[in-house]
């Protein structure tokens, strides 16, 4: 009976202590209340902040433990209620741009944050007495801060451009700005919105990829090659080195890589860039010129290799299906279409001279594959004509048999054996 | 029988026999014939060897030097196969996974290189660099007396 | 010459069974004599299973790793592979859609009545046997298909009451469809069954042969013409066995049997997942069952409802033998028909759906 009232006794001190510790009066009284002020009690749960110890005191003062709300809030104990906007940033750059501080949770994570925002065109506003720009919670959202790599961040690769667009897509937001809403929408016809969103490829580009994300701010247009170049590494470097690199970067009104492919909404290339009336060629180089004309000669080239290695397929997926061996061409195949990749990588140099060795390569390869493609069907028509024998040798042994049982019957009936009584 | 009963008739009846006699026999000979061709054939084993698709051989050990690569047909797939050092053996799948093109080794960076866009792996099959939106799939290579066996990983 | 040889033969062989048999055997004649064919059809094409089976076992090899390898081989390295390997497969579907005519065939001309009980009742195992046969031999060539079939089998097999479980881990060969089931479905395949299915056959026959052929009751057995078995009823059926043969080459040689993608456990489930269009009316009324019926559960509700139905039709020859002929023919005709319905209904259903 005695020991356990002991144990309450030495029990009491480590409790005290521990309420001391992790005691927190906001939620107590910010859970209960309605509406806008319970708001931040309830989302703080999902707080990347919360997970790491920290609570609604580490960032707007005032004291937790006190039981009082002319305590707690007091603005003597550091209480500063809800930041200013202006103030926002710096707030979180407290602890974000100190390598110290951010060491004992995150070491591997970066401190440059504020140092970048002040570059952006954001940052810039925002200092310049701005108010309506995109501070630190506009886009990692207030009191349920996820980290990046959680899928229900705001920020996550696959949610980061409706995150953007919540302001970026709003007319009435970017009037006084002058600059365009249409970004998302045409971004979303592009082939990175499909490779990110539709194919969940997480390394396709976002907002952030091309324009930053704390320093976010439109690449220039001198720039624009090397942002894209960054991943289509091969298509830049061709493109440094030719004809057009000079001329599209002194043109004024836009440069490199977007002159031919725009900017937001990049649609899968195709032919029609280069030959017909939607031409983007045509924009510089009139119908008939020699420019056109080789432009012309490219999509031909393209678009003959293209239908060549087609037909080939189709050709090689009916013999496939009547159960002929043709993996050997299929592998052939595979070939052939690399060789289309690379010819359509070599456009990019602008020199006929550099495609015709992958279209050449490739028509080799489709034409191969054409034949083997025949030949095995040939083999089938071959086990047609087979099965064709046969038959007639059966229906020859099916007739003969026929008539034999006429003959035998004919004589049974004359003789009307024992075994076969005449019908009644 | 008797002499009076061979007539015109029994002529014609014997012609009949034998043509059908003829015929029937005729017909099982080639339709039997017809029937064990093929299955003659079948037994006969193929000239090409039966391919053993889950292992295959990367060649002889010393066909490939330290720090290099080259391309293995691994059924209907490519496969590269790496000599990472004299002891070290690797092989991934050839295949991009960004746009299927055909990858290669490349000694001077010591990474796995595809030609078409530039992507970039590295020994492990990890993406380092370019479009490439998923690893290479890693093949199991093991050494069998003085030849190097591919096969895929259990 | 000939004589000699017989002779030769004859001393030492007693032959007099078989030319008896040669020589009395005969077959009535009547409305309803095309039926008999069938019977030797299906002989026929399970002649056919063993030949193209045992050339199949040349190449095939019964391992996870190399069967849909060793059958793609078949199809595509082997000379005329693609044609016995197909010709297995057709013949295969065949052959139990012949059964299936045979059985009801004897149904409708009420063969079963005594003395013939047993060649019913070894008939009807005969059938779940053939069945048995196509169930196992699917998931042989180890394509995703088949490995998926097997698993949805082998799930309703384990839904059934009590003895459920056990059965679905004996067929299995463990707990889930893997390596271990596909050595004993094999084994199943090419050793368990055929020896089974020829001993069964063997008896079939000789039953038939002690009992002579039935006559439909609607007829007086004295007053029906005969045909003499050999050779009249021989070469007709000779013919019809031809004609089986022509309709097998062209379905092998115009729609090759499909190999499909090799079986991956990890993959998720082909849309469309369906078994063998024998299997077909089984599994659509499953799916029809509510998946609670009052305290039970749907599926074993199905499961029970198949098993005294078939129950119920194995003793077919037994029913309401205290009453008269053809009140009793009456009953099992209609009942006949109901089920014949149903199965071609709901294997219809099933295939549309």
């Amino acid at each position: 009976m005695r020991p356990p009232v002991i144990f309450l006794f030495l029990l009491v001190p480590l409790f005290l202590l521990a309420e001391g510790t992790t005691k927190n009066t906001c939620l107590d009284c910010h859970s209960v209340l309605d509406g806008r002020a319970q708001r931040p009690a309830l989302l703080v749960k999902n707080d990347v902040h919360t997970a790491s110890g920290l609570s609604c005191s580490d960032c707007h003062g005032g004291d937790r433990t006190s039981d009082d709300p002319g305590g707690s809030m007091n603005p003597a104990k550091g209480f500063i209620g809800k930041p200013a906007r202006k103030a926002i940033p710096k707030l979180c750059a407290r602890c974000h741009s100190n390598p110290d501080f951010m060491r004992k949770f995150r070491p591997q994570q970066r401190v440059d944050q504020y140092e970048l925002y002040q570059t952006s065109i954001h940052g810039k506003r925002l200092a310049s007495g701005d108010e309506n720009v995109a501070t630190c919670i506009d886009c990692h959202s207030v009191h349920d801060i996820r980290a990046v790599k959680d899928p229900a961040a705001p920020v996550y690769p696959l949610r980061l451009p409706e995150t953007c667009a919540h302001c970026h897509s709003d007319r009435q937001k970017m009037a006084k700005y002058g600059i365009p809403t249409n970004q998302f929408d045409e971004y979303r016809n592009s082939v990175h919105w499909n490779a990110l969103k539709i194919r969940g490829d997480l390394s396709a580009p976002n907002c952030a990829s091309c324009h930053g994300n704390h320093g976010a701010k439109p690449p220039q247009v001198e720039s624009v090659a090397a942002v894209c170049g960054n991943c289509h590494v091969l298509f830049a470097q061709l493109y440094q080195k030719s004809v057009h690199e000079p001329i599209f970067s002194a043109a004024s009104g836009g440069g490199g890589c977007i002159v031919c492919h725009s900017n937001h909404g990049i649609r899968q290339p195709t032919t029609a860039m280069l030959d017909g009336p939607k031409a983007v060629c045509s924009q510089c180089h009139d119908p008939g010129t020699p420019g056109a004309n080789v432009a012309a000669q490219m999509a031909k080239w393209i678009d003959g290799l293209d239908s060549a290695l087609k037909h080939s397929e189709s050709v090689l997926a009916r013999a496939d299906k009547y159960g002929m061996e043709v993996s050997e061409a299929q592998v052939r195949l595979g070939d052939g279409r690399e060789n289309l990749v690379k010819a359509r990588l070599a456009l990019h140099s602008f020199e006929p001279e550099q495609m015709k060795k992958p279209i050449e390569a490739g028509m080799a390869i489709a034409n191969e594959t054409l034949r083997a493609s025949q030949d095995a069907l040939h083999e089938k028509d071959v086990r047609r004509m087979g099965l064709a024998v046969s038959v007639i040798f059966i229906g020859i042994t099916i007739l003969a048999i026929w008539v034999l049982i006429r003959r035998i019957e004919s004589n049974d009936a004359y003789r009307s054996g024992a075994n076969a009584p005449a019908p009644k | 029988m008797k002499a009076s009963d061979t007539g015109p008739d029994t002529h014609l009846d014997q012609d009949r026999r034998s043509v059908l006699s003829w015929l029937l026999g005729g017909g099982i000979a080639a339709s039997l014939g017809s029937f064990f061709y093929p299955v003659i054939r079948f037994m006969n084993p193929p000239h090409i060897s039966e391919v053993a698709v889950d292992e295959v051989s990367g060649g002889k050990l010393n066909d490939l030097k330290a720090n290099s690569g080259k391309i293995v047909k691994f059924g209907n797939k490519p496969v590269v196969l790496v000599r990472v050092s004299e002891t070290e053996w690797k092989a991934f799948s050839a295949v991009c996974t960004h746009l299927n093109c055909t990858v290669q080794y490349q000694g001077s960076t010591r990474l796995i290189w595809c030609a078409c866009h530039n992507g970039m792996y590295d020994l492990t099959g990890r993406v380092v660099s370019g479009p490439p939106p998923k690893p290479l799939e890693e093949y199991a290579v093991r050494v069998r007396g003085d030849e190097v066996i591919i096969s895929r990983r259990a | 010459m000939r004589a000699k040889a017989a002779n030769w033969l004859g001393e030492r062989i007693d032959l007099n069974a078989v030319r008896e048999l040669i020589e009395h055997k005969t077959v009535p004649v009547h409305s309803a004599t095309r039926w008999y064919y069938f019977g030797g059809i299906t002989l026929f094409l399970f002649a056919i299973q063993v030949i193209t089976g045992i050339l199949l076992m040349l190449y095939y090899r019964p391992t996870v790793s190399e069967a849909f390898e060793s059958v793609r081989f078949i199809m595509t390295r082997v000379e005329f592979g693609w044609l016995i390997r197909s010709i297995h497969s057709w013949s295969a579907n065949l052959l139990i859609f012949v059964a299936f005519v045979h059985m009801f065939s004897v149904v409708f001309t009420h063969a079963y009545r005594p003395p013939r009980e047993l060649t019913w009742l070894t008939g009807i195992v005969l059938l779940g046997l053939m069945l048995f046969f196509g169930f196992s031999g699917y998931l042989l060539p180890w394509n995703q298909i088949s490995y998926f079939a097997t698993k949805v089998g082998t799930d309703v097999a384990a839904s059934a009451p009590l003895i459920g479980p056990a059965i679905a881990r004996f067929l299995r060969g463990g707990e889930d469809v893997g390596a271990p089931t596909l050595t004993r479905f094999f084994a199943f395949h090419v050793i368990i069954l055929p020896l089974a299915t020829m001993a069964l056959i063997a008896l079939h026959i000789l039953l038939v042969q002690q009992n002579g052929m039935s006559t439909p009751p609607w007829l007086t057995a004295s007053s029906v013409r005969q045909m003499r078995f050999f050779p009249n009823f021989f070469l007709r059926e000779l013919m019809v066995w031809y004609c089986a043969l022509a309709v097998l080459g062209a379905l092998a040689a115009i729609f090759p049997w499909e190999l499909g993608e090799k079986a991956d456990s990890f993959a998720s489930a082909p849309a469309g997942i369906r078994p063998e269009w024998y299997f077909l009316a089984q599994f659509y009324t499953l799916k029809l069952i509510p998946s609670h019926v009052w305290v039970f559960e749907g599926e074993i509700l199905g499961i029970l409802g198949f098993g005294l139905l078939a129950a119920f039709w194995v003793v077919l020859p037994f029913w309401g033998v205290d009453r008269a002929g053809a009140a009793r023919a009456r009953l099992v005709t209609g009942v006949g028909v109901l089920l014949a319905s149903y199965l071609a209904t709901f294997t219809v259903l099933g295939y549309v759906k």
